[in-house]
């Protein structure tokens, strides 16, 4: 019982601290924040007492402990939900921003809705929201399958997963007051920094604890990309959001590098946030539930070995490559361009080792849209880590930056390799975790496949021809020797491009749509009939010699 | 696998049994990249070679960037010129490490949705300026800007400016004593002939002082963005500094 009133009182003085801070904050925002933990931490406390088990206080315990026959998959449905929740919100506020690029009207004349406070949350909401409680409900659910263990620490479990999500409201929130450090993809100010540090060495901890406990003697493959994805961003969020608050009760601070050294800290971050976030972690996805869900074993252990060490070791010096041509010493410029040429070679190392894995069961293309799905996640994967290394060579990419073929190169990342992976691990968990027999539709997956693949092909193909025209213009010179285009001319011929994209992506977006009428569904309990994807008709009343019938 | 004879030596069977191994072994394996890539951008001297005429922000070009952040404009325009004909034509010479050297944070950009901007400063009037961000499409049409009226609504309110030139010498911007100290009072110096600049422009070289937003009675957030903006650029004098590959010169002509 003790134990219980502390846990309540920690809870309730934590509120107070918060609503102290709002009460004392030096700008608005800041005081929105505070009353925003304040009210997460009233929420955790009536938590803490209505949930309690009594039972177990009374005998001692300060809660009964959970079936240890059973896998500790709670947070993991969280996740799976968050992960749906979020994915929808994230990209709806991208098809918004897409057709605010068409249709200028659309930021509403609030400062709220324009378009350079929303594209953060786009992006935030995406990589971070959707892509990353991806990561830690799979992580969550194949580490403890892959090393034959329960979760270690389950509350702690249970924290980084609120955790997480409040540093997402507090991030998405902030955007939208105006609240940024104005680094791509680093966003967040220096509060909801440190919070999400304390969440992340929670997370570490929980998933080393579950790996310390295994049963089976070796690590997987899939925890190593998992562990390393968790240790690197760490890593990178620490150092690229060193900064000085200007008051601690405050939410403007001040980054601690400056011009071309802080440059080049962004965009290790930047582009490792790409290399580990959303390659190592959802490599690791693909380590464990491509093979599941053919049914084959990993194609190479040896070249998943080579893949793991040289895609670690190679990413981390790419980064320069977004800082071609500017003041970053050329040095520095040459190198990143050089590792990331040399990527190209152990990510098609892991493509390969993905794809082959399917030997011996590619008849399932055809009859799993699950398998169709991993498949397209790692063709995607494949295509956009050649565009890569092609837009770091520095000849291309005079012509290719700043312009929206690196948006079109991004997204058929995001949404090839990441959305799809997603999508396919999600199909496959949902009926294991909720115990269903199987998913309530396979050919609503099958719609959702052929909806999401044809909206990425417009998607990208408007950005390449976007990108590429918007690069000639700015550089075409006349026979009298001037520049042929003023900037607004190249604005306007985009126009219909910006139409295309956003078609594709509104496309992409009702694909998602259907995935969570099929998901709510199958949550539901319900089974839907239908013809099964595999089997070829058979009509027994067909299948008789013709046998004349002779002539009256 | 297949069993294999007893293992010599190293085998990565030993790492994949141990997660501290693993752990430290892929740590170590991410630092190396960023070691020799970042580090000595901070101790190899000629990474920002020096130029004159740079000086840090006053306090209202300061605040007008914090809006500039704020509003995200860093997700549309850059500030980094590249060293291509067509792009030094367009938007004037190149840019130099140097000007960015009290940027905290750098705001170089990745995208032009919009033209570049680090060089904006002086090449519109103020006029132009106000009337662009408050209705973009009335002197661009083809314009998909997000118009910003509300920032000549609101008074700049940017709280006690001495905190935030504070943090900054503390990540290494020279701010004088005399800077911080006046940092407030400074705000309405430059913003308000009226109130007189006193030695902000001895302690602030080539400060623009006046109204920027045609509304003298009070400082808004109009005043404070378009102070920013008409400073981007105007700082070094870049002939100066780099005498040679200047666009169009042959050798013989020099």
């Amino acid at each position: 019982m003790d134990t219980l009133v502390a846990k309540a009182g920690g809870w309730l003085g934590l509120a107070l601290i918060a609503l102290v801070m709002a009460a004392v904050a030096v700008d608005a925002p800041f005081a929105v924040h505070m009353i925003i933990v304040a009210l997460a931490a009233l929420l955790m406390l009536w938590a803490t007492v209505s949930r309690a088990d009594y039972e177990a206080i009374a005998r001692g315990l300060l809660k009964m402990p959970g079936d240890q026959g059973l896998y500790d998959d709670g947070p993991v449905r969280w996740g799976v939900v968050a992960t749906l929740f979020w994915g929808i919100a994230g990209m709806a506020a991208g098809l918004f921003i897409a057709l605010q690029l068409a249709f200028p009207a659309l930021n509403l004349n609030l400062e709220y809705t324009t378009f350079g406070r929303l594209r953060p949350l786009h992006t935030s909401a995406v990589i971070f929201a959707f892509g990353g409680n991806a990561l830690i409900a799979t992580s969550f659910y194949v580490v403890q399958r892959t090393c034959r263990a329960r979760l270690a620490f389950p509350s702690l479990a249970r924290f980084v997963f609120w955790g997480y999500q409040l540093f997402i409201v507090l991030a998405a929130t902030g955007y939208l007051m105006g609240v940024t450090e104005a680094k791509e993809y680093a966003e967040p100010e220096w509060y909801v920094d440190l919070w999400l540090t304390i969440v992340w060495v929670a997370y570490l901890a929980v998933f080393v604890g579950t790996i310390v406990k295994r049963r089976e003697p070796h690590i997987y493959v899939a925890n190593w990309f998992y562990l390393s994805f968790i240790v690197t961003i760490a890593m990178l969020h620490i150092v690229n959001n060193l900064s000085i608050p200007a008051s601690i009760v405050g939410s403007k601070s001040y980054a601690a590098f400056a011009g071309v050294q802080d440059a080049l800290t962004q965009w290790w971050y930047g582009h490792n946030a790409v290399g580990f976030f959303l390659t190592a972690g959802f490599l690791a996805m693909m380590y464990y539930f491509v093979p599941k869900q053919a049914e084959r074993p990993v194609y190479s252990y040896r070249l998943s070995i080579i893949h793991f060490w040289s895609l670690i070791f190679l990413y981390i010096w790419a980064g320069p490559h977004h800082l071609h041509y500017t003041a970053l010493p050329d040095w520095a410029q040459t190198l990143g361009m050089v590792f990331s040429v040399i990527l190209w070679m152990p990510s098609w190392g892991g493509m390969i080792n993905g794809l082959m894995t399917l030997n011996g069961a590619w008849d399932k293309i055809r009859t799993d849209p699950i398998i169709r799905m991993m498949v397209m996640a790692l063709a995607f994967y494949g295509m956009s880590t050649f565009e890569g290394p092609m837009m770091s060579i520095k000849w291309v990419n005079s012509m290719s930056h700043y312009t929206d073929w690196t948006i079109g190169h991004v997204h058929s990342g995001a949404l090839g390799w990441n959305g799809m992976i997603t999508f396919a691990c999600v199909y496959y968990l949902v009926p294991r975790l909720w115990g269903r027999p199987r998913l309530y539709s396979l050919r609503m997956v099958n719609w959702h496949f052929w909806l999401a693949t044809v909206g990425i092909v417009f998607y990208a193909a408007s950005m390449w021809v976007a990108g590429i025209m918007q690069g000639l213009m700015w550089r075409e010179y006349g026979a009298d020797g001037y520049l042929v285009y003023s900037f607004a001319e190249s604005v306007a011929a985009m126009h219909p491009m910006y139409l295309i994209r956003a078609a594709g992506g509104a496309m992409y977006l009702a694909g998602f749509l259907i995935m969570i009428v099929n998901v709510w569904a199958t949550l539901a309990g319900k089974i839907r009939t239908e013809k099964p994807m595999a089997e070829t008709p058979y009509n027994a009343a067909a299948d008789r010699p013709l046998v004349p019938v002779p002539a009256e | 696998m297949a069993t294999q004879p007893a293992e010599k030596g190293f085998s990565h069977k030993k790492v994949e049994r141990n997660v501290t191994l693993l752990g430290a072994l892929a740590l170590l394996t991410v630092t190396i990249g960023g070691i020799v890539e970042i580090a000595p951008l901070f101790w190899i001297d000629n990474t920002v070679e020096k130029v004159d005429g740079m000086r840090p922000y006053t306090p209202l070009e300061l605040a007008g960037r914090n809006i500039y952040m704020r509003e995200g404009c860093y997700t549309c325009h850059s500030q980094m010129i590249r060293p291509f004909r067509d792009e030094v034509e367009r938007y004037g010479h190149y840019s130099l490490a140097a000007e960015s050297m009290y940027d905290h944070p750098f705001q170089w950009g990745s995208k032009r949705t919009g033209p570049d901007l680090a060089r904006v400063g002086g090449r519109y009037s103020d006029e132009w300026h106000k009337a662009h961000l408050i209705d973009p499409r009335s002197v661009v049409p083809e314009s998909i800007m997000p118009p910003y009226a509300f920032l000549a609504e609101r008074e700049l309110r940017t709280g006690d400016m001495a905190n935030d030139l504070t943090a900054l010498y503390r990540v290494g911007v020279p701010y004088t004593k005399a800077d911080i100290e006046k940092a407030n009072d400074d705000i309405r110096a430059q913003a308000d002939p009226a109130a007189g600049a006193g030695d902000l422009q001895k302690r602030y070289p080539k400060a623009q002082v006046r109204d920027f937003d045609g509304d003298p009675g009070r400082v808004t957030e109009m005043d404070a963005l378009i102070a920013y903006l008409q400073m981007l650029g105007t700082l070094v004098d870049v002939d100066k500094a780099a005498p040679q590959e200047r666009p169009g010169e042959t050798e013989a002509a020099r």
